[in-house]
């Protein structure tokens, strides 16, 4: 009944033509990180060790292990997160809970964008203004986190409004109807039933912060220090300043050693990331509305 | 309502324990939404303040944007002139797109049109993994991977330069690009795609005359917004770019951007001296231009949006 026209087949080779481009332009940007990857474990797996992450650096940074840079990402990751979290929540809840649609939403919205797009060294220049010079932290632990948590707060308030604004209205309905409050009904139902995307998100966060360095550059973190910190208001190591430091500021290290460096780093990344997606796709399975 | 007996209002007031709590919990969160205007502004006003007693006066704005002569630290005649500076991101930065556009867009169209469930699962979280990767990394990439790389494939003596920043700088941006290209796609509704599909349209008709069209807008947003990470990159371009002064005529020359000059310097200056305040000046500059970014992407969205 139906024949294949000449068009038809025209139609066809088109189709399967751009299709194939489309799948290779896809893998061609995909094929890069797997070969950086390869050559990242290629060069760096052989340095790993457990005193490699356990010692610390020794003969000018040129040999020895990462132990005060681990450590001091923790720190300046947990004191970031301190801050961060409550206020990118609370900035979360108010957006998906409270604002009127009005100019103000919108401006804070506007801002929102625009905190996520402000250049990192932009970030690091604030945080010595205001941080180190301003509020008289110095370089410190307390400075630097607080730079990182500022650049990283629109992660959490994107995804925290996000898994916000998945729990149905009509739960909340639901619950105005038994007499709660806006507040109760925030505690008690929309909050439980978010609490996993936002979780996503803070661990989404945590990547974020781990990797960053302009921002700590001039805020808090170190080039080497002996020990290791003891406060927020000590200056501390940190694993991306690290890995900048052996692979452009000192002299004879050994070629293996950064990409040591840069694979402990990226594995912390990468895993921390999967998590996350492992999490959010568990969670999307698992949905009961 | 006068008529109420005290008894009645009394049981309808519900000023109880809960409904102060509930007037807290709404003040704090207040405080915690707007936040982020409080910071936006805190940035512009810490990075203004250092920034501004130099710009009122010492800078000569001719001087500033017009010579390629950056030495803040020649003691007899220092000279503040960011040309080669803007060269050099533009530079790198327009590499970075020319790599990025077309296969972030080819990626973003194949991801939503083409591919089909747990490909696409899988596409999607590689796509996203390629955004985690930390800026330094990528940095270090551009200096140990691709500088003997670019060194031995095209014979030139030096390897950190305008192609090597662009390409890392490329990688870097085309997830974020494929990502936002990826939702403005997913957001033309469906019954667009299934009306052309009825009237015979193969699956790239559709995209291209139906789909693409609709998601214009959200498509240009990405492209922006994608040029304002380039734009603001700064460990990656500090180490890849070869970081020296110049006015680039070649793929092959070094040039040095504004915001790895930042990086560079910063830890250099003494506080309050002339060039700790010009390099907040450029701070103020990269702050405004990537603010027009966003507001251009947001403008774009919302524009064609009302239409």
């Amino acid at each position: 009944m139906f024949e294949t026209t000449t068009l038809n087949e025209q139609n066809r080779t088109v189709e399967k033509l751009w299709r194939t481009l489309l799948l290779v332009m896809t893998l061609l940007l995909i094929l890069p990180v797997l070969v950086i990857l390869a050559v990242l474990v290629y060069k760096g797996g052989p340095v790993l060790s457990l005193d490699f992450l356990l010692t610390e650096p020794t003969n000018g940074m040129t040999a020895g292990g990462i132990l005060p840079a681990l450590i001091g990402t923790v720190w300046l990751v947990s004191v970031a997160l301190l801050a961060s979290v409550p206020i990118g929540v609370a900035a979360a809840l108010y957006l998906s809970e409270y604002a009127p649609e009005n100019w103000l939403t919108r401006a804070l919205n506007l801002a929102i964008i625009n905190l996520a797009g402000v250049p990192s060294i932009v970030h690091a220049l604030f945080g010595v203004g205001a941080f180190v010079l301003f509020f008289r932290f110095g370089t410190s632990i307390l400075a630097a986190s607080l730079t990182l948590a500022v650049m990283t707060l629109p992660v959490v308030i994107v995804a925290t409004k996000e898994s916000l604004q998945a729990v149905p209205q009509a739960f909340r309905e639901a619950c105005w109807n038994m007499g709660a409050t806006r507040w109760q009904t925030i505690r008690k139902i929309v909050l439980p039933n978010s609490i996993s995307g936002i979780l996503t998100g803070v661990i989404l966060e945590v990547s974020r912060t781990a990797g960053e360095t302009a921002p700590i550059m001039f805020t808090g973190a170190a080039f080497f220090l002996p020990f290791l910190p003891q406060g927020v208001f000590d200056q501390t190591m940190a694993m991306s300043l690290h890995l900048f430091v052996v692979s452009t500021q000192v002299p004879d290290v050994p070629e293996a050693l950064p990409y040591g460096v840069a694979l402990v780093l990226i594995a912390m990344v990468l895993a921390m990331n999967a998590t996350s997606i492992a999490f959010r796709t568990y969670l999307r399975g698992r949905k009961k509305w | 309502m006068s008529s109420r007996d005290p008894g009645q209002a009394a049981a309808l007031d519900r000023r109880d324990l809960a409904w102060y709590v509930d007037k807290l919990a709404q003040i704090l969160v207040f405080i915690g939404g707007i936040s982020g205007i409080i910071l936006i502004l805190g940035i512009f006003v810490f990075i203004g303040s250092e920034g501004l007693p130099f710009i009122v006066s010492k800078l000569n704005i001719g001087e500033f944007f017009t010579s390629p002569l950056w030495r803040p630290t020649s003691e007899a005649n220092p000279t503040y002139g960011i040309l080669a500076l803007m060269a050099g991101t533009a530079s790198v930065t327009g590499l970075a797109m020319v790599v990025a556009v077309p296969f972030s867009l080819g990626a973003a169209i194949y991801i939503a049109e083409f591919a089909r469930g747990r490909t696409r699962e899988v596409l999607k979280v590689l796509v996203e993994m390629l955004a985690a990767i930390p800026s330094v990394v990528w940095g270090f990439i551009g200096l140990s991977i691709m500088n003997p790389v670019i060194i031995k494939l095209f014979n030139v003596p030096v390897g950190l330069n305008v192609l090597n920043a662009g390409f890392i700088l490329g990688l870097m941006a085309a997830p974020i690009m494929t990502t936002i290209a990826e939702d403005a796609l997913k957001a033309v509704p469906e019954g667009y795609r299934e009306a052309a599909e009825a009237m015979g349209a193969t699956r790239w008709q559709v995209v291209r005359n139906v789909v693409l069209p609709a998601a214009k807008s959200g498509l240009v947003a990405a492209v922006l917004l994608g040029v304002g990470r380039g734009f603001g990159e700064t460990m990656a371009v500090l180490m890849a770019s070869g970081h020296s002064i110049n006015l680039p005529t070649s793929p092959f020359d070094s040039v040095r951007a504004l915001t790895a000059t930042i990086a560079a310097e910063l830890g250099e200056t003494a506080v309050g001296s002339d060039h700790y305040r010009v390099l907040f000046t450029l701070g103020i500059l990269l702050f405004l231009v990537t603010f027009v970014i966003n507001l251009t992407a947001d403008l774009v969205v919302r524009g064609i949006g009302k239409k």
